[in-house]
């Protein structure tokens, strides 16, 4: 008796009133419905790590957004290349870390930016060095999972990219289409419309349309929201269908605070007046912070790992299997080797054999049917 | 005559003399702008720009009309200018006014032959003026004066610095066209930001030496304003065709959630500033620089490379009639030797081709011989078997006959014992 007092009494201090289901009174109480809270208390424990890449042209305002997502400055001492430099300028890829915390949670956030995207005067091909970062971090991450050694595996694979379309066009352009087709098998794409505040509200309403209409044309997967699950209330379905219908989403960031309706909000200021950053007729930056930060970033991750990752990790394998398929050696970098997919000329064979069986098929049943006929 | 205004009269004696009375000719200015109205007046605007920057819009905002324009697309696959011809009138004064757009500007992934498009058109107008200024004919008076006499080069509002092709574009036009660079949709950027956006633009330009439009300061009259407005170049300006209500009267303006930018107000944009100094001040100025500096200098270009001097080596001025029978002749000589030199070329060529067949065929010849040598051989030799044959029939039917008639002698010889 005393025992089962004791174990009740454990069970009460682990609940926190996070756990949904009733606590039931008698001894079938099991007690996993703790799970939540373990989960919760070791992934506090371990941290998060997050990386986002932020692509698109110079000055379209991306510094300034990644700043105002994360409310810090990443881009203190930022040196701008002329025009004149600008003429002939490849792509770099600069890679930005910071530990940020809140609540106890821990955040080790990356940011992977891409100066020099698309200002050259002659931009052929400036998508390569972006695609095979991207590949690269895979391939690092491939290497180690296969390794013996496993225990402190470093995740710099891209979770989300963040494509800033430029908002004084007539929707995308043929560079943004290229960049895109070129990265969306590869890295979850968030199209975003820059600099929101050169646009009125008919015309974002106009534009939004276009680049939507676009994207389907041109066949580019960019990042869907997951389905909401129909026990959800209706609250969250309701703001899950806005999301949906919201993109892309028009931004506008800003480093500066300023004084409207009395508070202090970050805005930027006009003669004509005060545009606030987290006012939600203004533009959409609420939206994409909640999305990105507040409801889908474990959701990204997850693509990451489950699609795209696999996707590539598949695609590696295949390549490499039949290779040695060709070459016939049996050394190879990895120690376990899946088992080798068929080979395309057994595969051919296969299909043809197939087809022949279908022909002669139609051609009984044609014979029957002639019979059938000269019978009546 | 050369551009600057010479002084006819520096070598002859020059007196000044007081009128006494009103003689009238200070009407002279009037008759001369009676006869221009009565001509009517010609524009020719260049707009250089990305697609959907907002080149129509402000076009139709400075022009305060609706020119017809469709949405270009982001897809061309080159540079192509497209120039609209409209006749506007303003009380009693005609102005044919042609807008050239360049479509598909800045769209491409590799933009470097982007600028080409546009230096061939302006070129074409400079040198459809030359021809009808060359002809014996000529009606200059009548003639549609197409030269472009202002380009408005349309700067995205990134905040940081020009374009790359921005400025490369502009130094391949700033030796042909006067140039104003304007920055577009400025309602997207903060004063503050404005302002360094504006000076970075300047050093830039000027760093790189690009010659743009300097509004002119030696008339007295419109000297000050001039010179005020040179310093806020670029221009930032807002576009819009809808109306607004402000107050109580309706606006040119673009309403936004947060506010109402008003075209015509100078503390919100540069518009009204680049429609006076456009428009209002400086328009006839622009046409005389484009005649004076941007035409000339073409035209000399043009002559000089047709090989035309303004004096020979002996320092004895040239007549252009010499100067161009002489290149006549020169050329024509130049294309009967090319005419000669083809000739002897083919008659070359016909040759070695005749030796090379007769080659070919006196081989096939020396072929058809051997083979036929070779044929007789085996012929008689076939000949030699075959009477070797013959003669061996020949022994063996011989033996053959003598072999029966023995057979059939002996019966014979046996009878003749039995008579006996």
């Amino acid at each position: 008796m005393d025992a089962m007092i004791l174990q009740e009494k454990l069970v009460e201090r682990l609940l926190c009133p996070r756990v949904r289901t009733a606590r039931q009174k008698d001894k079938q109480y099991v007690g996993f419905a703790t799970l939540p809270n373990q989960v919760h208390r070791k992934s506090v424990k371990k941290g998060f790590d997050f990386t986002l890449m932020v692509a698109g042209e110079s000055g379209l305002g991306k510094s300034t957004l990644v700043n105002s997502l994360f409310l810090t400055d990443l881009y203190k001492d930022r040196k701008l290349l002329n025009a004149e430099e600008r003429i002939n300028q490849t792509v770099e890829i600069i890679k930005h870390t910071v530990d940020i915390e809140e609540k106890g949670v821990k955040l080790k956030l990356t940011i992977v930016d891409t100066p020099g995207f698309g200002d050259a005067v002659n931009n052929n091909e400036c998508w390569k060095p972006i695609t095979d970062y991207i590949d690269q971090q895979f391939e690092q991450y491939f290497r180690d999972e296969s390794g013996l050694n496993r225990k402190n595996i470093l995740d710099n694979r891209v979770h989300c990219c963040l494509y800033f379309i430029s908002p004084f066009g007539h929707g995308l352009r043929p560079v943004d289409v290229e960049f895109m087709k070129a990265l969306h098998e590869k890295v979850n794409i968030v199209p975003l419309i820059a600099k929101a505040d050169c646009l009125t509200p008919n015309e974002i309403k106009k534009l939004k349309d276009r680049v939507r209409d676009e994207i389907e044309k041109f066949g580019i997967k960019v990042y869907q929201f997951p389905e909401c699950d129909s026990d959800e209330d209706e609250e969250f379905k309701q703001m899950d269908k806005e999301l949906k219908e919201c993109t892309p989403f028009a931004v506008i960031g800003s480093n500066t605070v300023v004084e409207a309706r009395g508070q202090r909000v970050r805005g930027r200021l006009y003669p004509w007046g005060i545009v606030e950053v987290e006012n939600q007729s203004h533009c959409d930056f609420v939206k994409l912070r909640n999305m990105l930060i507040r409801s889908h970033m474990h959701d990204l991750k997850d693509v990451t790992c489950d699609v795209h990752y696999e996707n590539y990790r598949a695609h590696c394998i295949q390549e490499m299997t039949s290779k040695l398929a060709q070459d016939n050696r049996m050394d190879s970098p990895i120690p376990i080797l899946p088992l080798p997919t068929p080979d395309l000329e057994t595969e051919r064979l296969i299909k043809m054999k197939d087809e022949e069986l279908k022909r002669m098929q139609e051609m009984l049943e044609k014979m029957q049917q002639q019979m059938h006929e000269k019978d009546q | 005559m050369a551009a600057t205004d010479v002084d006819v009269f520096s070598n002859e004696e020059k007196r000044n003399l007081n009128l006494g009375g009103h003689v009238g000719f200070d009407s002279l200015p009037d008759q001369l702008v009676s006869k221009s109205v009565t001509q009517g007046f010609c524009f020719n605007i260049l707009c250089v720009g990305e697609t959907g920057i907002g080149k129509s819009t402000l076009m139709n905002t400075l022009f305060n009309t609706m020119f017809e324009n469709e949405e270009a697309s982001h897809y061309q696959n080159g540079v192509y200018l497209r120039p609209r011809t409209y006749d506007l009138q303003e009380s009693n004064v005609h102005l044919k006014l042609t807008i050239v757009d360049t479509v598909g500007f800045g769209d491409q992934i590799n933009k470097e032959d982007s600028y080409k498009p546009i230096v061939d058109y302006i070129d074409t107008q400079f040198e459809n003026y030359l021809q009808e200024e060359l002809k014996i004919k000529r009606s200059l008076y009548n003639y549609h004066d197409t030269r472009i006499h202002i380009c408005l080069y349309f700067i995205a509002p990134t905040g940081h610095s020009l374009k790359s092709l921005d400025l490369v574009t502009m130094k391949k036009l700033d030796s042909k066209v006067n140039i104003i660079p304007i920055i577009a949709k400025a309602d997207t950027i903060s004063k503050s930001e404005l302002h360094k956006f504006k000076i970075k633009i300047m050093s830039e330009l000027v760093s790189n030496g690009v010659q743009i439009y300097q509004f002119p300061t030696d008339d007295e009259a419109v000297s000050e304003i001039n010179s005020s407005m040179n310093a806020h170049l670029p221009f930032a300006v807002v576009g819009s065709v809808e109306e607004v209500k402000v107050g109580n009267k309706m606006v040119r303006a673009r309403q936004y959630p947060w506010g109402v930018v008003q075209v015509e107000n100078e503390s919100h944009c540069d518009f009204v500033k680049l429609r006076e100094m456009l428009i209002r001040v400086n328009m006839e100025d622009l046409r005389e620089q484009t005649h004076a500096r941007h035409y000339e200098l073409y035209r000399r270009c043009k002559l000089e490379e047709m090989g035309f001097k303004d004096t020979d080596p002996d320092s004895q001025p040239f007549s252009l009639q010499e100067t161009y029978e002489a290149k006549r002749k020169e050329f024509l000589s130049d294309l009967q030797r090319k005419e000669e030199e083809m000739r002897q070329m083919f008659v070359n060529k016909v040759k070695e081709t005749e030796a090379e067949l007769k080659e070919k065929e006196r081989e096939l010849h020396d072929k058809f011989e051997q083979l036929k040598r070779m044929h007789q051989d085996e012929k008689k030799k076939i000949e030699e078997k075959r009477r070797d044959l013959e003669e061996e029939m020949n022994a063996f039917n011989r033996r053959k006959v003598a072999a029966e008639t023995l057979s059939l002698s002996q019966p014979l010889k046996k009878d003749k014992d039995k008579k006996n």
